[in-house]
């Protein structure tokens, strides 16, 4: 940090004993709705969080500039600002840039200046770099986050945005506005950290290029993990354990490929015991992932929501250390850590399930998944 | 009779408007997950209508509650005596450490239900589900029954990994004709004989008349008996019943 904010302390340092909370929503059709049903649904699990922090993600918000990437940053002073525009128009064209508008609210206080730019990289550069446009952004991110004090990227994805700040959630949408946004998907977090004090850049969601992740609980492994992403170009430089499963996620998904299936039998793994009791294939299959990722298995309580381009993901720890709970009416699917959070915007759902743990609920757009919730569920019927 | 409205009120102010009304019966609608709701109630009845909140009737002390909807996670958490009847399902570690009375849930129960349950005496927990269970049912049970009816299910086993783990008192009834996977070596299992048919008829007859199930049919059906595995160590070391 520069000096304009206080000391920050950093993962372990500090241990607040404590929850959290998240939600999220999804249109398969791609019907565009305001954040307004993420923030009903997030205030009724107000006891969740202790307005150490709060965040959404909203997709497909930006149709306008679908084919720019979208950086939301957070300045801590007008050094960081002028160092990171210049570091900017080296690598990129800007093709718009202003503040990100906020509204006041007496519980938002001390925010950072925080600025949304439309960008595409440079293609001189691009080719040089001899990188595709991903990873170029990924690295230029990173090395933001990473080398300029006082500025971090928190949103860095196309036709999505991050909007996070230190407070409840459901304040945190009243001051970023979120009813003028429209998204085909919504994730919401309610923030009760547990290790580190609540800062800005700590909010959830954490993401990189348009993934975005919530998450509820606490990354026992989280050192072994980060020495491990380390190893591969990434920086974990926000103070708090779940940043880690954002990267984790990218290099596994989009860097080596892996469907999301497998990246959840990579850090949501089965026991050993449980793997011997599947047929020859799946065990085969599931032992070569263990191995080959060993050192990405997530190990302690935590339940997530992935948000990506066209779809949503929920994963549960393979023990179900936290809860979670997810549901379908038409089109939409909810997912939320407590089924009072779905009722309060469906009242009436098709139906309701309790993900397994170490299973994902995958819900994707139709037009570019299959659009259902996977199997592996255990039902309720009591609707 | 007392009814309270419930919609998005703070939890603690209708709690606390349980506690002081005089009235014997107490109706909650629109319930949004609001937690503790009857938490150490006695000598009442309670209820709720919509979705109750986490740790629904906690150290419940002979009150019976009645939900019409879903529960959340950790229904009857230490509860010593009384009722709790759901007309729907329950999330995460229903019955936690459960010490007395009896949950009886039409529908199905996530994770880690009957977690820890005790008995002592003539305190003797039962814990009912009609249909399955998550992983982890019965961890580390001391005491008390636990009953999975595997309604709907076509005989296929109504519980996930790793059931009766650490187990090391009380009894687990499962209504299924396949043996789950994975059972812990602290379990034994045997199929139910005449006098286990005998006990889960009686323990049966309230559950079935609650939610109108034809309980012969359900005896109809095979059943296995979960109980500790007296050749392991874990009730030597940890209790004397």
């Amino acid at each position: 940090m520069d000096g304009y904010h206080q000391h920050q302390y950093l993962e372990g340092e500090v241990r607040i004993p404590s929850g959290c909370a998240i939600s999220g929503i999804i249109d398969r059709s791609g019907k565009r709705f305001s954040g307004s049903d993420a923030i009903t649904s997030i205030s009724v699990m107000h006891d969740r969080s202790n307005g150490l922090g709060g965040g959404f993600a909203g997709y497909g918000i930006y149709p306008e500039y679908e084919d720019f990437t979208a950086l939301h940053i957070f300045y801590y002073g007008s050094e960081a600002k002028r160092k990171t525009e210049e570091f900017l128009e080296e690598h990129f064209d800007l093709i718009n840039l202003s503040k990100i508008p906020t509204e006041k609210h007496r519980a938002i206080t001390d925010e950072p200046l925080i600025w949304r730019y439309f960008v595409m990289p440079l293609p001189t550069k691009l080719a040089s770099s001899q990188l595709d446009e991903d990873e170029y952004t990924a690295r230029c991110v990173i090395r933001i986050n990473k080398e300029i004090d006082g500025s971090y990227v928190f949103s860095s994805g196309k036709n999505m945005g991050v909007f996070k700040a230190v407070g409840y959630p459901e304040d945190v949408g009243a001051f970023y506005r979120l009813d003028d946004y429209k998204g085909y998907s919504w994730t919401v977090h309610g923030r009760y950290p547990t290790n580190t004090p609540g800062w800005w850049g700590g909010a959830h969601p954490f993401s990189l290029l348009s993934y975005s992740v919530v998450h509820n609980g606490e990354i026992s492994s989280y050192d072994a993990n980060r020495r491990f992403i380390e190893m591969y170009g990434y920086a974990c430089t926000l103070k708090t354990d779940t940043e880690v499963i954002t990267y984790m996620i990218d290099y596994l998904h989009r860097r080596q490929g892996l469907t999301l299936e497998e990246v959840s039998s990579v850090i949501a793994a089965p026991f050993w015991s449980t793997i011997e009791c599947k047929d020859e294939e799946e065990r085969n299959a599931l032992t070569y992932l263990r191995n080959t990722f060993a050192s990405m298995l997530i190990t302690g309580p935590f339940s997530i929501i992935l948000g990506y381009n066209g779809g949503l993901m929920a994963l549960n720890d393979r023990l179900k250390l936290r809860s979670m709970v997810a549901a379908e009416k038409g089109d939409k699917i909810f997912i939320a850590s407590e089924e009072a959070a779905i009722r309060i915007i469906e009242p009436n759902p098709d139906r309701l399930w309790y993900p397994i743990g170490g299973k994902p609920v995958i819900a994707e757009l139709y037009t570019t998944g299959q659009g259902g919730a996977h199997g592996h569920q255990l039902p309720v019927s009591g609707l | 009779m007392k009814h309270i409205v419930v919609k998005s009120r703070d939890y603690q102010e209708v709690n606390q408007e349980i506690r002081s009304t005089k009235d014997k019966n107490i109706v909650l609608s629109e319930v949004f997950g609001q937690r503790y709701l009857g938490s150490s109630l006695k000598d009442r009845e309670l209820t709720i209508e919509g979705t109750a909140g986490n740790a629904l009737g906690c150290f419940l002390d002979g009150g019976i509650i009645t939900v019409h909807g879903n529960a959340q996670d950790a229904t009857g958490d230490t509860m010593n005596d009384g009722k709790i009847v759901i007309h729907g399902s329950c999330g995460d570690g229903t019955g936690l450490a459960m010490r007395g009375g009896a949950i009886y849930i039409r529908d199905s129960s996530g994770y880690r239900s009957g977690i820890h349950m005790k008995a002592y005496e003539d305190k003797q927990p039962l814990l009912i589900i009609g249909e399955r269970a998550g992983s982890f049912l019965g961890e580390y049970q001391a005491g008390g029954t636990i009953i999975v009816l595997g309604r709907n299910q076509a005989g296929k086993s109504p519980v996930g990994y790793f059931c009766g783990t650490g187990m090391h008192g009380g009894t687990i009834y499962l209504r299924c004709d396949t043996l789950p996977v994975s059972l812990p070596p602290q379990v034994a299992v045997r199929d139910a004989d005449e006098a286990d048919m005998q006990v889960l008829g009686g323990l049966l007859e309230e559950y079935c008349s609650l939610f109108a199930f034809d309980k012969t049919e359900l005896l109809a059906s095979h059943f296995f008996v979960l109980q500790p595995n007296s050749a392991t160590p874990y009730k030597m070391l940890y209790t004397h019943v």
